[in-house]
C-alpha cells in the first residue's frame, strides 16, 4: 500500500552495546589472569625466601674458602626450595588440588629444566676451579626458569624472571667480589619486592 | 538447603532472562552464544581456557561464587558438551575436577571475535 516501507530502527545504543563489549572483554582477560596465577608460588613465600637470601648473603660475604661460600648457598637454596614447596603445597590443599595437578604441575614441568642444568653446571664450574662465574649462572638459569614456568601467569612473573636474567647478565661480566651483593640483590631483593606485589595484588 | 535455594534462583534468573530476549528480537538476531555470555559461566570458560584442568573448589575459590551456583552453571556447559567433568576421590574426599572441550575453546574463541566485531563496528560508524 504505501509506497515507502519504514527505515529499520537505527540500533538503539550502540554506544553502550560497544561499551559493554568491552567490559566484556576484560572480565575474559581478569579472568584468565587470575586463573592463570592460581596455584604458582605464592607472594608470602617469596618475600620469606627473599629474607633468607639476605641472610645468607651476609653469611657467605665472611667466608674466605670457594668451599664454605658454596655450601652457604647450597643451604639457602635448601631452604628456599622447602619454604617455597610448602607455601605452595597448603596454597594447592586449600584450594583441594594437589602440587602436581593442573596448572601446579605445568609450572614444575617448565621451571625444573633449568634448575637441573644449573646444578650440573655447579658441580662442572667448582671442579674447574670457577666459583667467581657462578653466581652469573644462578642468576641467568633462576631468571630463566621463572620466565618459562611463568610464561602462562599473571605479567608480574615472568617480568621478575626477566629482572633476574638482567642480573645475571650483569654478574657475568663483573668482577667476582660483587658476587654476594648481586645474588642478594637478586634472590633477596627481587623475591622480596616482586613477592610483596603479588601478595597484595593477587591474593597470599 | 542453601545450596538449593540458590540453584533454584539462578534457574529463576535465566528464565526472566529468557523472557526478555524474546521480548526484544533485535537482540536475538546478533546470534550471541546465551551460553557463554552470563558471567558465572564466562567466568568459567575463561579460568579453564587457561589451565588444563580446575577442580570445583579451585573454580569456587577463584571466582567467589557458592556452591550451588557454581554446580548448576558447571551443569549446563557440562550439559552442552563445553567441559567435562570427572568424579574421583583424593584422601577419601570426593574431588570433581573440570576441563574445557574442543567445542568450548571454539565456543569462546566465537564470543571474543562477536565482541570484537561489536568493538570494530562502532569504531567504524
Amino acid at each position: 500500500m504505501s509506497s515507502h516501507q519504514p527505515l529499520p530502527p537505527r540500533p538503539r545504543d550502540p554506544v553502550a552495546l560497544d561499551d559493554r563489549a568491552r567490559d566484556n572483554l576484560r572480565f575474559i582477560r581478569e579472568t584468565m589472569e587470575r586463573a592463570g596465577s592460581f596455584t604458582a608460588v605464592p607472594g608470602w613465600g617469596g618475600v620469606a625466601m627473599g629474607i633468607t637470601a639476605f641472610g645468607a648473603a651476609a653469611i657467605a660475604s665472611r667466608q674466605d674458602s670457594p668451599l664454605a661460600w658454596l655450601v652457604t648457598w647450597m643451604i639457602e637454596a635448601t631452604a628456599a626450595i622447602a619454604i617455597a614447596s610448602w607455601t605452595t603445597y597448603t596454597k594447592a590443599r586449600e584450594s583441594g588440588g594437589s602440587l602436581f595437578s593442573g596448572p601446579g604441575r605445568r609450572f614444575v614441568y617448565s621451571f625444573a629444566p633449568p634448575i637441573f642444568v644449573g646444578a650440573l653446571l655447579t658441580l662442572f664450574l667448582v671442579r674447574a676451579g670457577l666459583t667467581g662465574t657462578i653466581a652469573g649462572m644462578w642468576l641467568l638459569l633462576y631468571g630463566t626458569a621463572v620466565v618459562t614456568g611463568g610464561a602462562f601467569s599473571i605479567r608480574i612473573v615472568p617480568l621478575m624472571g626477566l629482572c633476574f636474567m638482567v642480573l645475571g647478565a650483569v654478574a657475568l661480566f663483573s668482577p667476582a667480589s660483587w658476587s654476594n651483593a648481586l645474588l642478594a640483590a637478586g634472590f633477596g631483593g627481587l623475591h622480596v619486592i616482586f613477592g610483596a606485589v603479588i601478595a597484595r595484588k593477587y591474593g597470599g | 538447603m542453601a545450596a538449593k535455594s540458590n540453584a533454584a534462583r539462578v534457574e529463576r534468573d535465566e528464565k526472566s532472562k529468557r523472557i526478555v530476549a524474546s521480548a526484544r528480537p533485535a537482540e536475538n538476531a546478533t546470534n550471541l552464544d546465551r551460553l557463554i555470555h552470563e558471567r558465572t559461566r564466562l567466568a568459567i570458560i575463561s579460568a579453564l581456557a587457561v589451565n588444563e584442568s580446575l577442580t570445583f573448589n579451585e573454580l569456587k575459590k577463584l571466582l567467589s561464587v557458592t556452591d550451588g551456583n557454581l554446580s548448576v552453571h558447571a551443569r549446563k556447559l557440562e550439559d552442552a558438551g563445553y567441559i567435562s567433568c570427572a568424579k574421583s576421590f583424593a584422601n577419601r574426599l570426593p574431588k570433581t575436577e573440570y576441563r574445557l572441550s574442543t567445542a568450548g575453546r571454539r565456543a569462546l574463541e566465537k564470543y571474543l571475535d562477536h565482541m570484537e566485531a561489536l568493538i570494530r563496528a562502532t569504531r567504524e560508524r
